[in-house]
């Protein structure tokens, strides 16, 4: 088995782990090593978990690493190949018939062509990462779609014929699990499930993400926002939020707001739903005298 | 390098275990097999630990199974004989349980008793006849009748039409070009309509036991005919029975979820069994947007402040909610237990749950119904 041209100099998942460390993400053991193979394999990385892991950050990352444009393709309900793929321009392709005149042209020439993200991905394979965003998102039909994709790695323009990738493009897919994905959809992928991080990781990516935090702040939130977590929340905070959270209540202190007091006030950028607040507010006290202590 | 791999010496550990997990229940496609070899070739001979990431990356066992790989991967390349088994369940506690979820699953599946539906199905026997033939005609005509009747909804797909509210630039084009560039007919393109999703909780405790057959073979009926149903069981604890409701033989399908369903007849703890639903969003969203049906008659013996924020929350999240007991059978129905009087104000349609015949035409009614 070769190893890919598109991991030159990163030869195992703690060089990779390092190189992520440097774009500021911190990847635990499994996803440095799903990551490493997904590229050395040549394989699509499908990434689930819970919102606010740092799935799309994770792509990112790896986009920074390998010094490549990260293309991203947001999956809704109902997103179908034009677009995903490719559209032709009409207005364009309707006045060049009418200047035509007595002329033939090519109306499907290049210059009609709208690229949407998989095309673009197709055709630079060498300098793009393709991010294919929460595919659990979009519908079944699309995932059956996608599945051709990921295996030949082509697209045929029924007027122009097939568009086939000469490297096989890097491919990270996220899935927050609102649904199961097909197996054949796993199954052509290096999978990776990625767990909220470890209290000491987390608080590692805080103070990494926001460099005005102190320590002891980073720990504390990280602390509350563990605790909110094991509550039945309808939108448990995610990283982005601790991180939030943590540069709010900073900010709150170094503008006079005492310690405990700042915490507690900022807490609108960790929990953003109305109903969780007032579950949360008759222990929200405790709750934070405990994380600071 | 490539010629290691074709050793079969090497290579037969980790088919082996390849076998093990297949044996166990896991889909492993033959590529993912030729992924996972290619994958601890890359890795080099590390540790267990790159062979278990290798394994995880590159097998994908799906994370609620999680316990089970590595349980397997343990014994496989550990030889570990230590295999806890799940110790007495605290039944205080509402427990969410999925498919293929539990912690000993198919390494005891032949264990496994359905005395549950035995003894639900020896109280429907019990039933007279011409209620049987009624309930018969009722499953049927859900059956025929439900892929029409369902509600349905806008979809973002657009297809062609002869009116609708977008231009279809592509086909005019096509069609202009056969004409030399003139446009005669501009066609049109408008949304297609979908079937909306349908959640249907169905309470399989104690009080509800004379319904309990029944209304698993409402659902099994109603998952064959609509394309998107989830179902899930609720009592002492919460459990998806979506998939094992898929297997065609109804027989098959029923007892697969007698498998799953580990409180028959036992306790109600409705408010903290939906709050557990919402609590998993994966679960929550199945009800955002869709036709929440629940099969209870809400005799609630834990908090009903619990259940009162469960059903307003599911209330918020469904385009219609429908709450069927068979309490509600004669005419005049007033709610009187403190949990139903509490949910009143959330629920769209209170009504008959008694008989399939009386679900069977709720149900059927949901298409005509607007959201709420």
């Amino acid at each position: 088995m070769t190893v890919r041209g598109n991991i030159v100099g990163i030869d195992s998942p703690e060089a990779l782990e390092r190189a992520l460390r440097t774009a500021y993400y911190l990847a635990d053991d499994g996803l440095a090593t799903a990551a490493y193979l997904g590229l050395a394999l040549g394989k699509p990385l499908l990434l689930e978990g819970a919102p606010g892991v740092g799935k799309t950050e994770a792509a990112k990352a790896i986009a920074a690493v390998l010094g490549r444009r990260l293309i991203r393709l947001q999956c809704y309900e109902g997103i179908d190949a034009s677009a995903a793929l490719y559209e032709w321009n009409y207005p364009r392709q309707m006045l060049a018939i009418r200047q035509a005149g007595e002329e033939t042209i090519d109306i499907y020439g290049e210059t009609f062509l709208i690229e949407r993200p998989m095309l673009a991905s197709l055709r630079a394979p060498d300098s793009t990462v393709l991010l294919i965003d929460e595919i659990d998102r979009a519908d079944q039909e699309f995932e059956a779609f996608l599945l051709e994709f990921l295996s030949d790695f082509q697209i045929s323009i029924p007027e122009r014929g097939t568009v086939r990738a000469a490297e096989r493009p890097v491919v990270v897919l996220t899935s927050n699990r609102t649904r199961d994905l097909h197996e054949a959809l796993r199954r052509r992928c290096v999978y990776h499930w990625i767990d909220y991080p470890t209290a000491e990781r987390e608080a590692r990516i805080v103070m990494m993400r926001a460099s005005s935090v102190a320590e002891a702040t980073a720990r504390a939130v990280v602390a509350a926002v563990g605790k909110l977590r094991r509550e039945p929340l309808s939108k448990a905070p995610g990283i982005a939020e601790a991180v939030d959270w943590a540069e709010a209540a900073t900010l709150l202190h170094a503008r006079g707001a005492r310690w405990p007091d700042a915490f507690k006030r900022s807490i609108g950028v960790a929990l953003k739903d109305e109903e969780d607040l007032t579950f949360i507010s008759g222990r929200l006290d405790a709750l934070i005298a405990e994380a600071a202590a | 390098m490539s010629g290691e791999l074709q050793l079969p010496h090497a290579a037969r550990v980790f088919v082996s275990f390849v076998a093990l997990l297949r044996a166990n229940g896991f889909a492993v496609a033959p590529e993912q097999t030729t992924a996972f070899l290619a994958a601890i070739e890359l890795l080099g001979p590390r540790s267990l630990e790159a062979i278990r990431q290798a394994g995880l990356a590159t097998l994908a066992p799906p994370p609620e199974r999680r316990t089970t790989y590595d349980r397997l991967f343990d014994i496989h390349f550990i030889g570990s004989e230590a295999i806890d088994h799940a110790g007495a369940e605290d039944e205080e506690v509402v427990r969410l349980q999925e498919e293929g979820r539990g912690e000993d699953e198919t390494l005891l599946a032949d264990e496994a008793n359905e005395s549950g539906l035995v003894a639900a199905r020896a109280e429907a026997l019990v039933e007279r006849r011409f209620a049987a033939s009624a309930t018969g005609d009722a499953l049927r005509k859900l059956s025929r009748e439900a892929p029409a009747r369902l509600p349905r909804r806008r979809g973002h797909r657009r297809m062609r039409a002869r009116r609708g509210p977008w231009a279809d630039l592509r086909r005019t084009l096509r069609e202009s070009v056969r004409n030399d560039g003139e446009v005669l007919r501009l066609g049109r393109l408008k949304r297609r309509a979908r079937p909306r999703k349908i959640l249907l909780l169905i309470d399989v405790s104690g009080s509800m036991k004379g319904r309990t057959d029944d209304n698993m073979k409402l659902a099994h009926a109603l998952s064959h005919a609509a394309p998107n149903v989830e179902v899930f069981t609720f009592g002492t604890r919460l459990t998806r029975v979506t998939r094992a409701l898929r297997l065609k033989r109804r027989e098959q399908a029923l007892s697969a979820a007698a498998h799953l369903v580990s409180d028959w007849d036992g306790g109600t703890r409705i408010g903290d069994a939906l709050q557990a639903f919402l609590a998993v969003p994966r679960f929550g969203s199945y009800a955002r947007g869709a036709a929440v049906v629940i099969l209870s008659d809400g005799l609630e013996r834990g908090d009903p402040s619990a259940l009162r924020d469960a059903v307003a929350n599911l209330s918020r999240r469904a385009w219609r909610l429908s709450w069927l007991t068979p309490l509600a059978a004669g005419p005049g129905f007033q709610p009187q237990t403190e949990a139903l009087i509490a949910i009143r104000r959330f629920v769209d349609d209170l009504v008959d749950g008694g008989s399939t015949v009386a679900i069977a035409s709720h149900v059927l009614s949901l298409g005509q119904r607007k959201a709420a």
